[in-house]
C-alpha cells in the first residue's frame, strides 16, 4: 500500500474543546461547493440579478417589459397546456394506478408497470416528438390506418404541432410520473377502512366520498402540482414539435436567448426566465404543503 | 368483496391496462414501423433508412460526441460527487442537509432558466479557454446531481462508512486509499446506478446543447429530421433503445431496497420528476 508509510497525516484529531482554530477539514468539501457556485448558483443568480439590470445600469425595464401581449400570451399558453396536460396526466394516471394497486403487491404486473413507467417518466425531447409524429403526423402510421377508413383526424388543419397536440404528447411522460407518485399513495390505504365502512353499512359511493377520497385527496392533488410544474418546465419536446407561432414561455426565452432570430434580447429571456423560476417556486411550494398533509394519513 | 364488485374491478383492471399498454406502446411501434418504410407509397418494407445512419458522418460524429460527453460527465460526477459525500459523512456531518439541498435543487430549476443564465459563462469560456463541445459537461454535470447524490446516497447508507474507514485508517491507509480501495468497492452498484443515470441522461439531452449551438446526438437528430425523416427516426429509435436498455438494467437490479423517503430531503421532489425535455 502506498500510504500505509504515514499514518499520522491526520488521524482523528481530538476535538480541541474551546479552541476555536479555523476547521482545516472544510478543505475538504471546497471543490465540490466551488463547482456548484460556478455552474449552479451563479447561473441562477446571473437570470435573477439580469432581470433587474437595463442597459444603463438597475432598472425595471426587463420587467416592465414583460407586461407585452405576446409576452402574456406566452405564459397564459404555458399555464394552459401545463393545467391540461397536469389534469389529464393526474386522473388517467391514477387509474392506471388503481389498477396496479388492486393486484398482488409482489406480483410480476407491478414490477413491471413500475419498472416501465420509471423508465418511460424519463422519456421526452426529440425523441418524443418524432414517435408522435410517426403515429399521428401527416404521414403517421395511425392516422393513414384512419384516413383509409374515412377518418380525418387533421379535417380541421394539423393540430399535432399546435397546443393541443402538446397536451398529448406531454401525458406521455405524465401519466408514468403520476403513477410512480400516486402508486405508494393508494398503497397506504388499508383493506381494513373499506371493511369498516361496510360494517356501518356504507356502500361504495360512501367509501369513495367519505374515506378515501378525502384522504387521497391531498396526495392526488400535490401530485397534480408536480406534474403541472412538471410540464412547466419542459422545453426539448415543444422545441422539436411546435410550429411556429403562438409559442410557450420556454420557446419565447429561447427566442430571445439565440441571435440567429434577430431578436436577441438576454434582459428579456432573463426577466422571462425569472418568471418561470417564481411560478414553478409557487407551485413546489403548495406541493410541499399539500405533501406534509399526505403524510399524517398515509404511509 | 361480493362477486359483482370483484368482476367488476377485474373489468376495469383489464380496461386500463390495455388502453394504458396501448397508448404507450403504439408510438414506439409507430417509430420502427416509420423507420422501414419504402421510398414510395406501396414500396416493401426496407431496412435503407437504418443502412443510410453510416452515410451521414455528422451524425457519426455526434453519436461520439455524445458518448464522449457521457462519458466525460460520469468520471466527472464521481470524481467531484464520491469524494465530497464520503468525506462529508466521515468529517462534516453539519454540512450533509446543505450538500443535499444543492444536489436536488437542479430538480426545481428548469433546465431553460439554468441555460439563458449559464449563456453568458459559455460566452465567456468559448473566448478565454477554449471552444469545443466538451465544456458542455461542466453544465450536464449540475443536471446529474440529483440522480447520482440520490443513487449515491443510498449506496452509503447501505454500508458502514464511518467503521470501514476506521478500520483502514487504523491499519494506516491514507484518505485516498479509503475512498476508494475500501470505500467505493464495497458500493459499486451504487456506482454503476449513478454511471447509468448520468449516461442516459447525457444521451437523451437537447436543450442545452440546442440553444448553447453545440451538435450532440440529440440535436443532430433533430435537424436530421427536417432532410431525412426515416433516418433520423431509425436513429431516434437507436438511441431511445439504448437508454431503455441502461433504464431498465436500472430498475431491475440497480434498486436500493429502501426508498429514501420524500420528507428526509432537502426538497420534495420525487427524482423522477425531471427527465431530459
Amino acid at each position: 500500500m502506498i500510504a500505509a508509510g504515514n499514518p499520522d497525516v491526520k488521524t482523528a484529531r481530538r476535538p480541541r474543546e474551546g479552541g476555536r482554530r479555523f476547521p482545516l477539514h472544510w478543505v475538504g468539501a471546497l471543490p465540490f461547493l466551488i463547482y456548484v457556485a460556478l455552474f449552479l448558483l451563479l447561473p441562477t443568480a446571473i437570470v435573477v440579478v439580469g432581470a433587474f439590470v437595463g442597459k444603463a445600469g438597475p432598472s425595471l425595464s426587463n420587467i416592465t417589459d414583460l407586461n407585452q401581449q405576446f409576452v402574456l400570451n406566452a405564459f397564459v399558453s404555458s399555464l394552459l397546456i401545463s393545467t391540461a396536460s397536469a389534469v389529464v396526466g393526474a386522473v388517467t394516471g391514477a387509474l392506471l394506478a388503481y389498477a396496479v394497486a388492486t393486484g398482488n403487491p409482489r406480483g410480476v404486473l407491478r414490477r413491471v408497470v413500475s419498472s416501465a413507467c420509471g423508465v418511460l417518466a424519463q422519456f421526452g425531447g426529440v425523441t418524443l416528438a418524432f414517435a408522435f409524429i410517426a403515429t399521428i403526423g401527416s404521414v403517421g402510421f395511425i392516422r393513414l390506418w384512419l384516413q383509409e377508413r374515412g377518418l380525418d383526424i387533421y379535417a380541421n388543419g394539423v393540430w399535432l404541432t399546435e397546443l393541443p397536440g402538446l397536451v398529448l404528447v406531454y401525458t406521455y411522460f405524465q401519466i408514468p410520473l403520476m403513477v410512480l407518485v400516486f402508486l405508494p399513495a393508494l398503497d397506504g390505504i388499508r383493506p381494513q377502512w373499506r371493511e369498516a365502512t361496510e360494517s356501518l353499512g356504507g356502500g361504495t359511493w360512501h367509501y369513495w366520498r367519505y374515506v378515501a377520497g378525502p384522504l387521497l385527496a391531498p396526495a392526488f392533488l400535490g401530485a397534480t402540482l408536480l406534474l403541472f410544474a412538471n410540464a412547466f418546465s419542459a422545453y426539448a419536446t415543444a422545441a422539436a414539435l411546435i410550429s411556429q407561432g403562438n409559442p410557450i414561455v420556454p420557446i419565447a426565452i429561447s427566442n430571445f436567448l439565440t441571435s440567429e432570430t434577430g431578436r436577441n434580447n438576454p434582459g428579456l429571456a432573463q426577466a422571462l426566465a425569472l418568471g418561470m423560476v417564481v411560478i414553478v417556486a409557487i407551485v413546489m411550494t403548495l406541493y410541499a404543503l399539500l405533501q406534509r398533509r399526505t403524510s399524517r394519513w398515509l404511509r | 368483496m361480493t362477486r359483482a364488485r370483484r368482476l367488476r374491478l377485474r373489468v376495469f383492471r383489464v380496461i386500463v391496462l390495455v388502453l394504458g399498454g396501448a397508448f404507450f406502446l403504439v408510438p414506439i411501434g409507430a417509430m420502427f414501423e416509420f423507420s422501414t418504410r419504402g421510398n414510395r407509397v406501396g414500396a416493401p418494407r426496407t431496412l435503407e433508412a437504418w443502412t443510410t445512419i453510416v452515410t451521414y458522418p455528422d451524425l457519426l460524429g455526434a453519436i461520439r460526441d455524445s458518448l464522449g460527453l457521457a462519458t466525460i460527465t460520469s468520471v466527472g460526477m464521481l470524481v467531484l460527487l464520491l469524494p465530497t459525500m464520503i468525506w462529508v459523512r466521515l468529517r462534516l456531518p453539519r454540512l450533509k442537509r446543505t450538500i443535499e439541498f444543492l444536489c436536488l435543487l437542479p430538480l426545481t430549476i428548469p433546465a431553460i432558466v439554468l441555460v439563458v443564465g449559464l449563456s453568458p459563462v459559455y460566452r465567456w469560456m468559448a473566448i478565454n479557454l477554449v471552444d469545443t463541445i466538451f465544456l458542455l459537461s461542466f453544465a450536464y454535470l449540475i443536471l446529474v446531481l440529483p440522480f447520482a447524490y440520490r443513487a449515491l446516497d443510498a449506496g452509503l447508507s447501505a454500508i458502514d462508512v464511518k467503521t470501514l474507514s476506521e478500520a483502514a485508517r487504523s491499519l494506516g491507509a491514507g484518505w485516498g486509499t479509503v475512498m476508494f480501495r475500501v470505500i467505493a468497492p464495497n458500493m459499486a452498484s451504487a456506482l454503476l446506478n449513478a454511471c447509468l443515470l448520468s449516461v442516459a441522461l447525457v444521451l437523451g439531452e437537447f436543450t442545452f446543447a440546442n440553444l448553447l449551438s453545440y451538435l450532440n446526438l440529440q440535436v443532430e437528430i433533430f435537424q436530421l429530421g427536417l432532410a431525412n425523416a426515416g433516418t433520423s427516426i431509425a436513429v431516434s429509435v437507436a438511441s431511445l433503445m439504448f437508454a431503455f436498455i441502461l433504464l431498465v438494467i436500472l430498475s431491475f437490479f440497480g434498486r436500493p431496497r429502501k426508498r429514501v423517503a420524500p420528507e428526509r430531503t432537502g426538497l420534495p421532489y420525487p427524482i423522477a420528476a425531471a427527465g431530459p425535455r
